[in-house]
């Protein structure tokens, strides 16, 4: 007899069990699978008994009078909270890399075509701009991550149960390795996402914003996972078109990061 | 979190057209719902607070992005877990620097806390005081997906499917972060709740 493992007793607890009348069954003809249940049962009870603080019987009043002077100013006013997110210790590793990112851009359109200047060159139309080289880096690296993105949700798309019928619904997929790469593009989809919003630049962006709940959906998933899980990630990611976008997009960037920037003594881009 | 009547409707209309008490009675109507989901989620009576407080102003900046055939309560809702979600985030950050300025392992712990107990019953009774203590600290342990996943299933009944919205996840990782939390919660607490059968 096969017992219920721990994910279809919490299933069945919480009846998200596909098949819960043939856990029912079970449960009631497995001693060893019903005493587990019960244990499940003693945790969760406890879990209950902790008791939640209840707020005053003024509470709504109290709570109005710290909110009132605050609604005004918090119509019209800077998103502070936003600042505070963009802040957080949790983002400043990315941000850090990104301000390394910009700095060496920087320097970069500063000092690297300093020594082909010549007396006689129009200087306004010699060079790549500095910003145009700062973009230049920063498509380089979102190309970069692109191509990281995009073998992730290629290897989730082509993965497969092992088995047929019932076989294939039984059956596991690891997909560790694929979630720790995507929660290591998580954070940098995120730094990415936010600087192509803020430089207006909407094509990027928004593959980027539909690319970050997939690569958290794969994040969040079991390690292992079984035939209808991985299929329901397969169909996000074919429902969506998102591989074929990732793809364009990346080839788009790819394009231009292979245009030759403008020599000293031609027109600019 | 309850369905919104005829009321909120009206309320929000008008409060976009600038009337304050009409956002005062949504406060009222909603305020200690979302302190009791925000103090399940934090597990602190002042960060609940300031969740709360966060989610009025967050939904009152954003009044005009709310959509009149939505349910006020389920978007206030959302914006709720979300703040929840800021204020664990920067909880557990907070006290990891901790740990980590201080040198401590954070996954250590007392190897005693561990042990399984072998108390008769009727003295287990007593340590109940102990047991809160110790389903305090499994709570705490879960990641804020874990935790806001296992709060909204197990306390507030909402469906895998609602949850998954709220935290922008697939039902199977919305599931997986329910079992997970589960998981933790039974690793740590079974050996406190079994009666030694």
């Amino acid at each position: 007899m096969k017992h219920l493992s721990e994910q279809e007793l919490v299933e069945y607890r919480y009846a998200d069990a596909a098949d819960r009348a043939e856990a029912a069954l079970h449960l009631h003809e497995c001693a060893e699978c019903r005493a587990a249940y019960e244990r499940l049962e003693r945790v969760l009870a406890a879990v209950d008994a902790l008791p939640v603080a209840e707020p005053s019987a003024d509470y709504e009043a109290q709570l109005w009078r710290k909110l009132a002077p605050q609604l005004a100013d918090r119509k019209r006013g800077f998103d502070w909270s936003a600042w505070r997110e963009w802040l957080a210790p949790r983002r400043l590793v990315p941000i850090g890399a990104m301000a390394a990112l910009i700095l060496g851009a920087f320097l970069a359109g500063r000092y690297l075509h300093r020594p082909d200047q010549g007396p006689n060159v129009a200087v306004n139309n010699a060079q790549p701009a500095p910003q145009q080289v700062r973009e230049r880096i920063l498509l380089v690296a979102v190309g970069d991550h692109l191509d990281r993105a995009q073998t992730v949700l290629l290897e989730i798309s082509n993965a497969e149960t092992d088995g047929t019928g019932k076989e294939a619904k039984r059956g596991e997929v690891d997909i560790s390795q694929e979630q720790q790469r995507a929660e290591s593009l998580l954070a940098a989809n995120r730094i990415y996402r936010q600087t192509a919003e803020h430089s207006g630049d909407n094509t990027v962006a928004n593959v980027l914003d539909e690319l970050e709940p997939v690569l958290m959906d794969i994040v969040h998933s079991p390690s292992k996972v079984s035939g209808p899980e991985l299929a329901e990630l397969q169909k996000r990611i074919e429902a969506q078109g998102l591989l074929l976008k990732v793809r364009v997009l990346d080839s788009s960037v790819r394009d231009k990061t292979r245009t030759p920037a403008p020599q000293p003594g031609t027109r600019g881009l | 979190m309850d369905r919104m009547d005829g009321g909120d409707a009206a309320q929000v209309t008008r409060a976009l057209g600038g009337d304050q008490d009409a956002f005062r009675a949504l406060v009222e109507r909603h305020g200690r719902r979302l302190f009791r989901l925000a103090y399940r989620m934090t597990g602190n009576e002042n960060d609940a607070e300031d969740v709360v407080q966060e989610t009025f102003l967050r939904a009152y900046r954003r009044l005009d992005r709310f959509e009149s055939r939505a349910n006020f309560g389920t978007w206030l809702y959302r914006i709720g877990v979300n703040c929840s979600l800021d204020m664990m985030r920067k909880r557990k950050t907070e006290s990891s620097q901790r740990v980590q300025a201080s040198g401590d392992d954070p996954e250590a712990s007392d190897p005693l806390d561990n042990v399984v107990s072998t108390d008769p019953a009727p003295d287990r009774m007593m340590l109940s005081a102990e047991v809160k203590e110790k389903v305090q600290e499994a709570m705490k342990a879960l990641s804020p997906v874990e935790r806001t996943a296992f709060v909204l299933r197990h306390f507030e009944g909402h469906s895998i499917e609602e949850i998954g919205k709220s935290l922008g996840l697939g039902a199977g990782a919305t599931k997986n972060s329910v079992f997970r939390a589960v998981q933790k919660l039974r690793r740590q607490l079974e050996p406190l709740v079994s009666t030694g059968e």
